[in-house]
């Protein structure tokens, strides 16, 4: 997810969005990604732990985005 | 990986089951054609068969309903008109020689019902694919232009459409790297619910260079290469060009197909060096009815055949059926005949670019196509059946019910009031360059690229696009496109030569010289007579045109079916014109830079207000007869400015058209912010016309100038020797206003403001 | 003076760098993103465009070339390199940069002649400028918005790290108005407009001379090839 001091632009845009259509029950929109990695094995602990590494050297930019959670997905 | 094959229609089974039900209705297809088919192939067609025959024979790919009116544009040809063209009509985009051994390429085509549905997408592929035509010449792609028209400004729906097709065409072009140098953009609520999306290219190529789509050579290999194939676009082009939607919205399921301009970008540089190391002997790119077009229209061109392994398609999807492969219009993607001692270095370019391929199949001497999946034969019919003589319908054409009446309710007889003062005319004035149609664009255009590659010397809001073809001597080019759906529809066979009088005097106005055209022509149902007639008369319109003008149709695009229900667009033939021009440093700009210059009219006003910008925006009126024609005098007009630039005359140019006069004074203004104090008396003593006429009449043949004091003389013995009238009619001034005298004078700041909102007020 | 200019599938404005070097009076060496060789060039350009179609995030898969790995070593090294556009977000995304690179605020593409005050001219890239200099830049992006924490900002500010800043007008949201910045060391410079479409009269912006006479980005160029002869 966009870390939660920095501008969301496309967030906002929804938020503003969502707001011309009626609902005013939503304040805000912060929008994030969802990455997949599929393993030819099923994974195994060691397997987690270089997701996360993967994570936060790659798959993220830790200057502007915050590592959510990674986790197994059947 | 193995694929599973599983019980697929083979030739073996049509010969034996001939009688077997098949859905030759709900692809597109009428009994005739299911008919003829069968006597082509002596039994009935696998489904596969059936697939392709009904896609390459749709309208969108067959051009079924308008070849025989096509045929014109090759037919009304001199040998001098034609002497600088490579290629004709017919191939995937026209080559025109322009000297010193370069080539240019370029089209228009129409992505319009794609467009409607998924304006992001719809767009964005109509740029893809344009693209890739100049690609498959052998060509640089090096500039894009769109034409695109918009129903009513009023209506919610309009700006979903908007925002989607220039996001599509912004995100699709910038992407690319191209730059996009002009184009147009129209509201009228005829287009409603059919915008049309119409989408140009251009590329530069070494006459050595040239690229045709034909397999010639036995034994060279078919290659398919760029993107995989999915279920994309399958049956779109059948299912949504060749019928309209209904009032209720489209029943057909969207076929929708889905770009990514980082493939082609990576697909056009893999090509250019595969063209360079010239192992390609033929290529063809895939569009609308995507492999069935490609191996058909590649053996057909090449007098020869094919044998294909449907299985060796490169899949994103495993699930796709034989039929739906051959179908699909997933984009990015080439087919190219490669001969077999150039595969190595074929393999290790396309390596290099990380650009998938696999090897189809090769070329026979046998001018046969035979496509199988696996060991099973599903296709084996005569290429040229499919792609060249497909039918060609003689449709019914009638003169419409409504148009003598429309002609008869000119701005005269419908006496629509014409005001006399200053106060309401300056009110008028301020209305219409405010107007929709007659505001800034800056809010689309300012969403593209135009300066990338760094050879753009004119660009919007100029006259013409110009793009620099070498950097050597300076060489280039200037394309200008044009419409006026309006006057089209009050007389398709003038209105279409007034598009092309517009484009060409466009052209002319940068410093170039007209010598090709390209065209798209967007019309209703071919199977209403009256849209029919419509085509007939537009069509004879801009070849007898182009003969008179001596620049030859190169190529173009037809999209019939753009109605909702009865209620056909306005017949909208868009015309592009390409010049050329010895070096770009010469290119004239549009406005005003220099304070202390003569403004010229050249070109004689009429009282021509009908189908004019200002009936429509001051009277909501459609009427009479569109302003008339000349293109002797258009002729006269272009060769005056080109050596009048070549002398180095002139300052600026700017042609008039819609808005007229006043339009033109206000862009010419706007354009840097020069002023300037005009008067129009001489225009109305010498034309015997009143001040509207003055101001807004959109009589032809005519642009304004400004020259420098040093070259009035010269100038003006000019005109007077080659008989163009010319009136002087005001001076610029660094005065910070626009004056046009007993008239009214604007700030040019209010003026930017007024012309300036507009857009972006509706859509921003 | 040999300057390498960078080419990533999807690189964009490679070609229009390599004549800006030419025109500049350099020679030009084309370095290929998956060969991790920079062939003694003495500078290097990271040109704009979409390299890997953004995909991920801008810049990030091209900060993963086999040639970055090369180009990091050197910047570290004291080599000048400069960042365009995607290149900015680039040296962003390999650290040679501080701070993030984020979709416009109007979330639309934007193609504007950009008014820019130099505010850094000791760099091997800025150093023919004068300190305050307006000049006018085309600026063509949709992810241009720069975007930093407190802390970073700070310190960009306070150390005098800001190259660039928009005037006028700030076109995509840029915090600060920050358009380029130069890192620590200085022979970084990162900014989003393109210096390379400002080098050939004729092509580059208006101005109120003539129509399209603009070649304020020339000087980047000039600048380096000075740097490189004096060095």
């Amino acid at each position: 997810m966009p870390k939660a001091d920095l501008l969301d632009p496309a967030g906002k845009a929804v938020a503003n969005a969502l707001q011309r259509k009626g609902h005013a029950e939503i304040s805000n929109v912060r929008i994030g990604k969802r990455i997949e990695l599929h393993y030819v094995n099923p994974p195994t602990e060691a397997d987690i732990a270089t997701a996360k590494q993967i994570a936060a050297d790659f798959l993220s930019n830790g200057v502007i985005e915050d590592v959510v959670n990674v986790f197994v997905e059947n | 990986m193995t694929k599973v094959i599983s019980t697929v229609d083979t030739t073996k089974n049509a010969k034996q089951t001939p009688d077997k039900e098949q859905p030759w209705k709900e692809l597109g297809l009428k009994q005739e054609e299911y008919d003829r088919i069968k006597l082509i192939l002596d039994r009935r067609p696998t489904s596969a068969e059936l697939a392709m025959y009904s896609v390459m024979w749709s309208e969108h790919c067959s051009y079924k309903s308008s070849k025989m009116y096509l045929r014109q544009f090759g037919e009304k040809v001199t040998p001098e008109m034609t002497k600088h063209l490579m290629v004709g009509m017919g191939e995937n985009a026209g080559v025109v020689d322009i000297g010193e051994g370069w080539a240019v390429t370029f089209k228009v085509e129409s992505h319009n019902h794609p467009s409607y549905i998924e304006p992001f997408q719809g767009a964005a592929t109509g740029v893809g694919g344009i693209v890739r035509d100049i690609l498959t010449m052998g060509a640089r792609p090096i500039a894009v232009m769109d034409q695109l028209r918009f129903g009513a400004v009023s209506n919610p729906d309009t700006a979903r459409v908007v925002n989607g097709v220039v996001s599509g065409i912004s995100f699709y072009g910038n992407c690319l790297g191209l730059p996009n140098i002009g184009g147009e953009t129209v509201f009228d609520k005829v287009y409603q619910g059919n915008p049309l999306v119409n989408a140009l290219s251009v590329g530069a190529l070494r006459h050595e260079d040239l690229k045709l789509a034909k397999a010639s050579n036995p034994g060279d290999l078919v290659i398919l290469f760029g993107a995989r194939t999915g279920a994309d676009g399958i049956g779109g082009v059948s299912v949504l060009a060749s019928e309209t939607f209904d009032a209720d919205g489209p029943s057909r399921r969207p076929a929708v197909q889905v770009g990514d301009p980082f493939a082609e970008k990576v697909l056009i540089e893999c090509c250019l060096e595969l063209y360079a190391a010239k192992v390609v002997a033929g290529i063809q790119d895939l569009g609308g009815a995507g492999l069935s077009c490609a191996t058909s229209e590649l053996a057909s061109n090449g007098r020869a055949g094919m044998r294909v392994q449907l299985q060796e398609v490169l899949l994103r999807d495993e699930s796709l059926t034989p039929e739906e492969i051959l179908m699909s219009e997933s984009q990015e993607r080439m087919m190219a005949i490669v001969p077999k001692r150039d595969l190595k270095a074929f393999t290790a370019i396309v390596n290099k670019y990380e650009v998938e391929f696999s090897v189809l199949g090769e070329v026979i001497r046998e001018p046969r196509l035979y496509i199988n999946w696996g060991k099973e034969e599903i296709v084996n019919v005569p290429p040229r059946s499919v792609a060249h003589d497909g039918p060609v319908y003689e449709r019914p054409v009638a003169y419409p019910t409504y148009q003598d009446s429309l002609n008869a309710n000119s701005v005269h007889s419908a006496n629509l009031k014409r005001s006399t003062e200053p106060s309401e005319l300056a009110e008028q004035l301020v209305q219409i360059i405010s107007s929709p149609n007659q505001a800034s664009k800056s809010w689309i255009t300012d969403q593209y690229d135009h300066y990338v590659g760094g050879n753009t010397a004119l660009a919007m809001p100029d006259d013409s696009g110009m793009v620099r073809v070498s950097e050597e001597t300076g060489l280039g080019v200037a394309i200008a496109t044009d419409a006026n759906g309006r006057y089209c529809q009050l007389d398709p066979y003038n209105g279409a030569k007034l598009a092309l009088a517009e484009a060409y005097r466009n052209v002319a106005s940068s410093g170039a010289v007209p010598i090709a055209v390209t065209n798209c022509l967007n019309f209703g149902s071919p199977e209403n007579p009256e849209v029919m007639w419509q085509f007939k008369q537009a069509t004879a319109g801009l070849a007898d045109g182009c003969l008179e003008l001596g620049t030859p149709v190169t190529g173009g695009n037809v999209s019939f079916y753009n109605q909702t229900g009865d209620i056909a667009i306005h017949p909208t033939p868009v015309v592009g014109v390409l010049g050329v021009i010895d070096d770009v440093a010469r290119r004239i700009p549009s406005g005003w830079q220099d304070a202390g210059n003569n403004i010229y009219l050249l070109g004689t006003t009429r009282d021509e207000l009908d189908g004019s910008v200002w009936s429509e925006v001051i009277h909501d009126h459609l009427g009479g007869k569109p302003p008339v024609v000349d293109l002797a005098a258009e002729k006269a007009l272009a060769e005056l400015l080109q050596g009048a630039s070549l002398q180095g005359l002139l300052a600026s140019t700017h042609d008039l058209s819609e808005g007229g006069l006043a339009q033109t004074l206000v862009e010419s203004t706007l354009r840097f912010g020069m002023g300037a104090r005009v008067w129009l008396n001489e225009i109305t003593e010498r034309d015997q016309v009143d001040l509207t006429a003055a101001l807004f009449s959109e009589s032809t043949a005519r642009v304004i100038v400004s020259v420098g004091r040093e070259d009035d003389v010269k100038f003006v013995g000019l005109c007077e020797a080659r008989g163009i009238p010319v009136l002087r009619i005001g001076v610029t001034d660094a005065s910070g206003q626009l004056e046009i005298q007993d008239l009214a004078t604007w700030n040019i700041d209010d003026l930017k403001s007024c012309h300036g909102a507009t857009i972006p007020e509706l859509f921003g | 003076m040999k300057i390498g200019v960078v080419t990533f599938p999807g690189t964009l404005d490679d070609r229009d760098a390599q004549r800006a070097v030419r025109i500049a009076g350099g020679e030009v060496v084309k370095l290929w993103h998956a060969d991790a060789n920079l062939h003694a060039v003495d500078a290097v350009v990271l040109p704009g465009g979409f390299s890997f179609g953004d995909y991920l995030r801008c810049g990030a898969i091209a900060a993963q070339a086999p040639v970055m790995e090369r180009i990091i070593d050197a910047a570290n090294g004291g080599m000048p390199v400069l960042g365009i556009c995607n290149g900015f977000q680039v040296l962003v995304e390999s650290h040679l940069l501080p701070g993030g690179l984020i979709r416009n605020e109007n979330q639309h593409f934007i193609c504007r002649d950009q008014k820019l005050i130099v505010e850094n001219v000791d760099t091997p890239w800025t150093n023919g400028f004068k300190l305050g200099q307006e000049i006018t830049i085309p600026l063509k992006n949709g992810e241009g918005g720069y975007i930093a924490d407190e802390e970073t900002l700070k310190k960009l500010e306070g150390e005098g790290l800001i190259a660039f800043r928009y005037f006028e007008v700030n076109p995509n949201g840029s915090v600060n108005n920050i358009a380029g910045l130069r890192n620590e060391r200085g022979n970084v410079v990162g900014l989003m407009p393109h210096p390379e479409h400002a080098v050939e009269p004729g092509f580059g912006p208006d101005t109120p001379l003539a129509m399209r006479s603009g070649i304020d980005g020339l000087t980047f160029f000039t600048s380096v090839l000075n740097q490189v002869v004096n060095s």
